[in-house]
């Protein structure tokens, strides 16, 4: 046995990341935690357990809001799941066709709205939608559905919906690129020997690749959920820290926005705004958890 | 040759789909771009025509440049990115090399513990950085956001490129360690340019939710001298919310650095993302 020095260098190696990982993400992301248990009294910081949760979850005032930022949060992410992933598989599914020409054009395009800040795209949606424009109604019109026109976004019941369909818009591109990869990573024999088999075309489609690719759609629902639940920009840029109208797209990050920083007359309250992170958090940890224990380790992997 | 999965009408239809949704995804630019040149009028009465010699007109970029500081703003961005993208690839390219290339105790566990920020976002802890900011004085610096976006950063940086130095011969490190390299120079001569295509791909990845942040910046540095061009242009625009004119200028001006990376940048980001680094 020989004693074995300090390696230094490996310190010095880890060392930045680790030091600003735990500084800046690791330690804050628990103090909020921590700081959801205290409330001000007076200017003082007091300890009250688990009363800020309690006021968040079942007091009338709080806990309408929180349910409500919730529930539109998952209607949310209910449609992105529904919309932007099918329409993700099935552009993948006709991009990665062999032989198909300017495929390499189609993806760059299609990809363009992803890469867009969500000013932009809150702002140019909104204006489109605008009924002052009139683009949207002008358009509808020229396929004779006017009748259809409303302005989505200043009612209650639609608000929300388009503004998760504007969202879809934009991030259709992720989905698409992904599954993309998944695609051209299996094997033409396995193709031919379908083929050989009579399994062509769409039946090809979804008895030989779909299964195939099935891992990777477990990545998109995760990384859409994760994405969903803590989305906060493209309402903020396009209906306001109130989410309006009437609160009908509040959703959780405006909702702990709102919070923490106050609005109009209400003062901004950091320990009910942590409350609100540490829900976010739970939720969030939740949804990995399902994902890494109960999808991921049951789903089938094929050998390529 | 398969005659099955080349049928004329079948690529027909293919093409027709994939156009149907590129003009989807591109028409909204297309119409802020185009109606950002013409006079207001035009801009109400033919929203959908391109600009001629007599509806066009440069009025909402005059405003822009009289009334928003947007070089500034620009410049905040820029310098944001950058050097958040540095101190991402450097740190972790770093701690990358130590958890792959060293056997030390608690190795694993360090790997794993770098890799729980892959899956949490850093906002969830929006409410103690803040705190820790105004702590530290930082508000209202550019360094705030450089720490925040480096240290979201990191986690997914760390295991992509750990992966990938791992592929590296052992033998040509021995070799060097043989010739009496240090371990830095090791890294750096010899590791760091071999591994340059998955930095590549992790500063693209990083590039665009930088550039593209509205939270932080307008938490931690919504002052004047220190907003980014994401956060200048949403406020300006909340400002000359009925000054058509300015409003598609300011966005057209905010789409055009973005479209520029991007087409500079796009075979990597596809590469990148089609290579695999991400699954």
């Amino acid at each position: 046995m020989q004693t074995r020095r300090i390696r230094w260098h490996i310190a010095v190696f880890l060392a930045p990341a680790v030091l600003v990982y735990t500084a800046v993400m690791i330690f804050p992301l628990f103090n909020t935690l921590r700081l959801a248990l205290f409330t001000e009294v007076d200017q003082a910081r007091v300890y009250v357990g688990l009363e800020n949760f309690r006021t968040l979850f079942f007091d009338p005032i709080w806990s309408e809001q929180f349910w409500n930022a919730l529930g539109n949060n998952f209607w949310f992410f209910l449609i992105h799941m529904l919309v932007q992933n099918p329409i993700g598989i099935a552009l993948a599914a006709i991009l990665s066709h062999p032989r198909l020409r300017f495929a390499a054009l189609y993806r760059s395009a299609i990809f363009i709205p992803t890469i867009l800040s969500f000013v932009i795209v809150g702002f140019a949606w909104k204006l489109i939608l605008s009924p002052l424009w009139g683009i949207a109604p002008s358009m509808l019109d020229a396929i004779g559905l006017k009748s259809l026109f409303a302005p989505w976004l200043g009612k209650e019941e639609y608000a929300l919906t388009t503004l998760a369909l504007v969202s879809v818009w934009q991030f259709v591109g992720i989905p698409m690129m992904l599954i993309y990869a998944a695609l051209l990573s299996i094997p033409e024999e396995i193709l031919e020997a379908g083929e050989i088999d009579g399994i062509t075309g769409a039946s090809a489609f979804w008895k030989i690749k779909l299964p195939l690719i099935l891992p990777s759609i477990g990545i998109i629902s995760i990384l859409t959920f994760v994405g969903n639940f803590n989305a906060f920009d493209l309402i903020y840029v396009s209906q306001g820290a109130l989410a309006g109208p009437d609160f009908s797209t509040d959703i959780l990050g405006t909702f702990m926005y709102r919070t923490f920083f106050g609005f109009q007359l209400q003062l901004g309250d950091p320990h009910m705004g942590s409350a609100i992170a540490g829900a976010m958090f739970a939720i969030i940890l939740v949804g990995v958890c399902i994902y890494l224990f109960g999808i991921q380790t049951r789903m089938r992997r094929y050998q390529l | 040759m398969n005659k099955a999965r080349s049928n004329p009408l079948n690529t027909a239809a293919m093409h027709g789909a994939l156009i149907l949704y590129t003009l989807i995804a591109l028409f909204p630019v297309f119409v802020i771009i185009i109606n950002s040149f013409k006079t207001r009028r035009a801009i109400f009465r033919e929203p959908l025509a391109l600009p001629d010699a007599e509806s066009f007109s440069l009025i909402g970029y005059q405003t822009v440049m009289k009334q928003g500081d947007f070089f500034l703003y620009f410049q905040n961005s820029l310098i944001v990115t950058v050097v958040s993208l540095t101190f991402i690839l450097l740190f972790g390219a770093m701690a990358a090399f130590a958890l792959s290339e060293y056997r030390f105790k608690g190795n694993l566990l360090m790997g794993l513990y770098l890799a729980l920020g892959i899956m949490i976002p850093i906002r969830i802890g929006t409410v103690a950085i803040l705190d820790l900011m105004v702590a530290t004085g930082l508000v209202n610096t550019l360094w705030a956001l450089i720490f925040v976006y480096t240290a979201q950063g990191l986690p997914l940086a760390v295991f992509i490129l750990s992966e990938f130095m791992r592929q590296v011969s052992d033998d040509l490190k021995d070799a060097g360690r043989i010739d009496g390299l240090s371990e830095y120079t090791i890294f750096f001569r010899l590791v760091l340019p071999l591994v340059r295509p998955a930095m590549a791909t992790v500063a693209v990845f990083n590039m665009i939710p930088i550039w593209n942040d509205l939270w932080f910046p307008l938490i931690l540095a919504p002052a004047e001298e220190t907003k980014t061009l994401t956060l200048g242009s949403q406020v300006f625009i909340g400002q000359f919310v009925t000054d058509w004119n300015a409003v598609l200028s300011a966005l057209s001006m905010a789409i055009l650095p973005v479209l520029v990376l991007y087409v500079i940048f796009s075979r990597q980001l596809i590469r990148g993302i089609t290579s695999g680094a991400v699954k």
